[in-house]
């Protein structure tokens, strides 16, 4: 395949950056499409240039490093599936490739494609966890939990954190990813002791680090690489609300 | 008492003013609406002007109007503030963006469908409440009660074939705006239920077409009748 890439280049966080076109000949459409950049950028490091900057790790679909705004997409163009699990077969020959970062004031330009999801960590630094000792693991089933709750829960503890809910939103909103989190933690007994002081910190920690409001576009669902629901949304309104109101704090 | 307006200033909290007020503002378009329809009577100028001064003078409706005004108020100003603030968390766009494959229009342009039903409502207001309130309104006269002849004043205002298209236009507007609007209102309450969600769906759109077109009849039925076709 023969590919023109219209990739963002921006050298650090304050400099301006711009799109670039660049020329890729000899790509395999069994190629990852992160195999298809790492292709390129032996091709910019022979032409003596400089290679363009991405983030990835498993490669495998699990950790939520990579990202990529791919054709107008977070993830590009295949559903429920993140960008190191997206193959060059979900494009043409003589195609050409427009290759964004993730765009949210909350989430700065590092350098090129990579951008600083810190924001995400103190969120979960706020109150995403539990503060119990675990001690051993204990037999399963010991906690009786619902099958549906247990589901539920499960499909919101799928959110790897890659921050793709905020990169399709138009309001750069994190709401998706904060509700996910509230929600795994909030159907479970383990995390009911701290369901309403959890629900306040992480929320104000979202709205501090600058992400914008929920609209209910839909589009966070939509593009979401684990299929994550926004009916966790409405949940985490929910538990926001009655935390505020009937909360003692 | 700092945790109300820590609640009321949060993204969550400030959706929960734009919910109720976008409910309440819907409520109140399905009354306007119906009592309105009293003008596709042809022969309604006695029966318009006897409803529109009931609901001037009779006290709750006065009271239900302030609430309308002060829903409104707090609408637009909350529309406002979510919008720009959302816009600052956006500040650099996608050189491009396929937005269209993921989230409907309307829910996109919510900003932007609500200036343009900001504006109809600034000159709706001029045309008939502050006529009603402040303007130089002739009198009729039935079975020895004076009440104002809106009717004429409404007849007036609909001759023009413009004036209608401006309406239409708007009306279109809010029919988009209550599109998205009324389920995502039960979103932003944090209501969602398997057996309640759809039918919440079914009526959103019942209502973003029903109220808009039951609206619609009007200045056509008044262009119809001002200029003699009916
Ligand atoms: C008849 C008048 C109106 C009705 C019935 C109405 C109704 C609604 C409803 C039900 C919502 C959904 C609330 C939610 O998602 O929680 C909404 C959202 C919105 N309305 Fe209105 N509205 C009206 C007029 C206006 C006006 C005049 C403006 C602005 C100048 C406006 C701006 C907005 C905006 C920006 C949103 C989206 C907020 C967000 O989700 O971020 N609306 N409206
Ligand atoms: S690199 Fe780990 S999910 Fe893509």
């Amino acid at each position: 395949m023969k590919l023109t890439l219209n990739i963002w280049r921006q050298a650090s966080t304050n400099a301006s950056g711009s799109m670039q076109a660049y020329k890729l000949d000899g790509v395999d459409e069994d190629m990852s499409f992160l195999e298809m950049m790492d292709m390129l950028n032996e091709q910019i490091i022979r032409d003596g240039g400089e290679p363009v900057e991405f983030d990835h790790d498993c490669r495998e679909g699990i950790c939520g490093m990579c990202s990529l705004y791919i054709n107008g997409q977070p993830h590009g163009p295949s559903n429920l599936t993140t960008t190191c699990q997206l193959h060059m077969r979900s494009f043409q020959d003589g195609d050409t490739i427009d290759i964004e970062p993730w765009r949210a004031s909350a989430f700065p330009v590092v350098k090129d494609l990579v951008v600083d999801r810190s924001a995400f960590d103190r969120i979960i630094q706020a109150g995403g966890y539990i503060s119990v000792n675990t001690g051993n693991a204990v037999d399963a089933n010991a906690v009786p939990v619902e099958k549906k709750t247990a589901d539920e829960a499960f499909d919101a503890a799928a959110c790897i954190g890659c921050g793709a809910c905020v990169a399709a939103c138009k309001n750069a909103s994190a709401a998706l990813f904060v509700s996910a989190k509230v929600s795994h933690l909030a159907l479970l007994p383990q995390g009911d002791a701290e369901r309403k002081s959890r629900v306040l910190k992480m929320l104000d920690q979202m709205d501090e680090e600058g992400f914008g409001s929920c609209t209910n576009t839909g589009a966070c669902e939509a593009e979401c690489p684990k299929g994550i629901s926004i009916t966790n949304i409405a949940r985490m309104n929910r538990e926001y609300m009655s935390a505020s109101i009937f909360g003692e704090k | 008492m700092n945790w109300i307006t820590n609640f009321l200033f949060s993204s969550v909290g400030k959706k929960l003013i734009m919910s109720l007020t976008g409910l309440f503002l819907c409520l109140f378009l399905v009354v306007h609406m119906a009592g309105n329809l009293v003008l596709l009577d042809p022969n309604g100028a006695r029966a318009f002007n006897e409803y529109a001064y009931f609901m001037t003078t009779f006290p709750p409706i006065k009271v239900a109007s302030i609430f309308t005004m002060l829903g409104i108020a707090f609408h637009i100003i909350d529309g406002i503030v979510l919008s720009l603030q959302n816009q600052k968390s956006r500040p650099t766009k996608y050189a491009a963006s396929k937005a269209g494959k993921s989230s409907s229009w309307a829910s996109r342009n919510m900003g932007l469908l609500g200036v343009i039903i900001f504006f109809f409502i600034i000159i709706h207001l001029k045309s008939f409440w502050f006529e009603m309130k402040f303007g130089s309104v002739p009198y009729v006269e039935y079975d020895g009660n004076k009440v104002k002849d809106l009717h004429t004043i409404v007849m007036a205002a609909f001759k023009s074939p413009l004036y209608v298209l401006f309406y239409l236009i708007s009306l279109a507007a809010i029919s988009f705006h209550l599109w998205h609007g009324f389920q995502s209102a039960f979103r932003s309450l944090g209501f969602v239920h398997n057996k309640y969600t759809p039918i919440i769906k079914i009526l959103g759109y019942i209502i973003a077409i029903g109220v808009p077109f039951g609206f619609a009849l009007q200045p056509i039925a008044a262009y119809l009748i001002a200029n003699g076709i009916i």
